[in-house]
């Protein structure tokens, strides 16, 4: 499902350069759920964007569901961030004006798809089908990050990217979340790729690849 | 659903931020009530005066004399006969001669523009007798010593009694009333002030002045055309005429000059075409600062959204998607400022007409879809900038942002 060979990634820093991603290499099988861990500078937020199709490595080839996407232009970019790749964030990032469903149907929209029913139905599979009308303002954490998941899941993307979905929750919020995450992962089959630098979440996944420095520093499973 | 979804988001978004919506949309709306009033107002002051301009004689023809520096006069009673029996398709020719004359009557002594003319002057001018009668051509020939009022010396003189049958005293001699014209306001040329008197028996105590060609000087003539089709011809009828009687050699000047109703009215109508326009342009310039106003409210906006942005690109917005919702919101914040500035604007209007009776402001559709239309294109035009900034925001820059 991905294939990442010998990416590099190099920001201009003024004068000088600073490259971040030294020819990172790893696969991903279709279905797997694996989790990227690596100390802060590690690159594995700047490998995330690019698996998620928000940047663009400097060089090496990047295949998503068999096509190479290292290339592609701003727009093609966006097509396949919306009918790809769901993201779940650390702090969530609903939009704070409109209702949860609201919210869920945004997912839905830029993918194509106009059916609320599917938003709902996603609301409902987090948890939260009461929750609809409600704002995040009016929501906990954990029901904002349950919000999100929905979001992300409803259009059913063949690769979900989650950036530290724990971050910001106490730990039954977490393991909640990370609940969730699982039995979704399993019931819908899709890749699951998350960035923690947490053990204990990184042990719900079949696999781990440990970064530092902008390289793969091992691979294991737990 | 389709194109109602985004417009609804986009209302949604403006409604968020109600004062600064509203405080956005005064600088359009005060733009678009300012254009559409001054052009109401100025098209109504456009008709009145063309409207005063036609009671005149819808077929009026004026002649006067052009003299250039220390010429002799040379318009005279002789070129009106002429005209008179020469030229086809004129009603009625009316020589004009003017002067100041004392008046003294019923105990009241005025000074009044006396005009001695025939009674062609009646129909020329599209004057009406509102009481007694206009002297006739019988009353010319033998010198009858009868008078004509204007509504306002008629006024002066006796007040509220009837003026009709009554003497008073000019020049030395004793003059009967026989009639009074009725008021024609505040028109041009309007004769309320003057006193219409025979031709011949005016001259009777005025200085006789003489052409070179030894002919009666009159100040001016009056003609009315049989119908308003035959005002170019008979014009130039008269030119070619006059210029003969004159002795003028081809490339001399014209030593009088013509005007007919239609050409005053066009000159009329075109000067306050322009003062429209102006009027126009002025309003516009404050519609343009609206216009800025809702750029500088779009930007402020775009860097206050910069992560809803991110989180729309990183969802699989197109950049296509975030500046039509831009855009949207842009052109819909000012074509309400549109919408409220024409029905400010029509206010305005109908109460500068309530207030000045003189002018009854006109607004016309063409005007109010052009108003439409120009908001809603400044919405887009200043809009368009602050929407592409948002489209190119990098996502990741984006959801960074707080």
């Amino acid at each position: 499902m991905i294939q990442l060979e010998v990416i590099t990634k190099t920001y201009p820093m003024g004068k000088r350069e600073l490259t971040v991603l030294h020819g990172v290499t790893f696969h991903i099988a279709p279905g797997e759920m694996v989790a990227i861990m690596g100390p802060s500078g590690s690159g594995k937020s700047t490998t995330l964007n690019v698996l998620g199709c928000l940047d663009q490595p400097t060089s090496g080839r990047y295949y998503l569901d068999g096509r190479d996407v290292s290339r592609l232009n701003r727009r093609e970019l966006a097509r396949v961030r919306a009918h790809k790749i769901g993201f779940i964030f650390q702090s969530y990032n609903l939009l704070p004006r409109m209702s949860a469903l609201d919210n869920v149907t945004l997912g839905l929209k830029y993918a194509g798809i106009r059916d609320r029913s599917l938003a709902r139905e996603a609301l409902a599979r987090v948890g939260l089908a009461d929750r609809e009308s409600h704002r995040p303002a009016e929501m906990s954490g954990g029901e904002q990050q349950r919000v999100a998941i929905a979001r992300a899941l409803a259009k059913k993307p063949p690769v979900i990217l989650a950036d530290e979905p724990t971050g910001n929750l106490d730990s039954r919020s977490s393991e909640e979340i990370m609940g969730i995450l699982t039995t979704l992962h399993k019931e819908q089959g899709n890749t699951l790729v998350m960035i923690t630098h947490e053990q204990e979440m990184a042990s719900y996944c079949q696999r781990v690849i440990h970064l530092k420095d902008g390289k793969v520093l091992r691979e294991e499973r737990p | 659903m389709r194109f109602l979804d985004p417009l609804l988001s986009a209302w949604r978004s403006v409604l968020a931020h109600k004062l600064r919506s509203f405080l956005t949309t005064l600088g359009i709306v005060i733009g678009v009530a300012a254009v559409i009033g001054l052009l109401a107002i100025g098209r109504g002051a456009q008709n009145e005066i063309i409207a005063s301009i036609e009671s005149l004689g819808a077929n009026l023809v004026q002649i006067t004399p052009r003299t250039g520096a220390g010429g002799a006069p040379t318009l005279s009673v002789e070129d009106a006969r002429a005209i008179e029996g020469q030229i086809a398709n004129v009603k009625t020719v009316a020589p004009v001669v003017r002067a100041t004359h004392q008046v003294v009557a019923n105990g009241q002594d005025i000074i009044a523009v006396s005009i001695g003319t025939t009674p062609g002057y009646l129909l020329a001018y599209n004057l009406e007798v509102a009481s007694g009668s206009f002297f006739s051509d019988y009353d010319v020939a033998r010198s009858a010593r009868v008078a004509v009022l204007g509504a306002n010396t008629a006024n002066d003189l006796f007040g509220d009694a009837n003026p009709v049958g009554q003497e008073i005293k000019m020049g030395g001699a004793v003059v009967r009333v026989i009639g009074v014209l009725k008021p024609k306001g505040a028109a041009i040329m309007s004769p309320d002030d003057n006193i219409i008197l025979p031709l011949a028996f005016m001259r009777q105590f005025t200085t006789q002045q003489r052409t070179p060609q030894g002919e009666h000087v009159v100040h001016s003539i009056a003609l009315s055309v049989a119908d308003a089709q035959y005002s170019p011809q008979v014009v130039a009828e008269i030119t070619d005429l006059l210029r003969e009687r004159h002795r003028l050699l081809p490339d001399a000047d014209d030593d009088f000059r013509i005007l007919s109703t239609d050409d005053i009215a066009a000159q009329a109508s075109e000067a306050m075409s322009i003062m429209t326009v102006f009027l126009g342009a002025i309003a516009a310039i404050s519609l343009l600062v609206g216009g800025i106003g809702v750029m500088n409210i779009m930007l402020v906006s775009v860097l206050e959204r910069t992560r809803e942005i991110g989180i729309r690109k990183a969802l699989g917005a197109r950049e296509r998607d975030i500046w039509s919702q831009f855009l949207l919101e842009a052109a819909l914040l000012s074509l309400n400022g549109g919408a409220i500035g024409i029905a400010l604007g029509y206010g305005i209007a109908a109460t500068v007409g309530y207030f000045v009776q003189e002018i009854t402001p006109i607004v016309t559709p063409e005007v109010v879809v052009l108003a439409a239309t120009v908001s809603i294109g400044i919405g887009l035009f200043f809009g368009f900038y602050p929407a592409w900034q948002a489209s190119r925001l990098n996502p990741i820059d984006a959801l960074r942002a707080d």
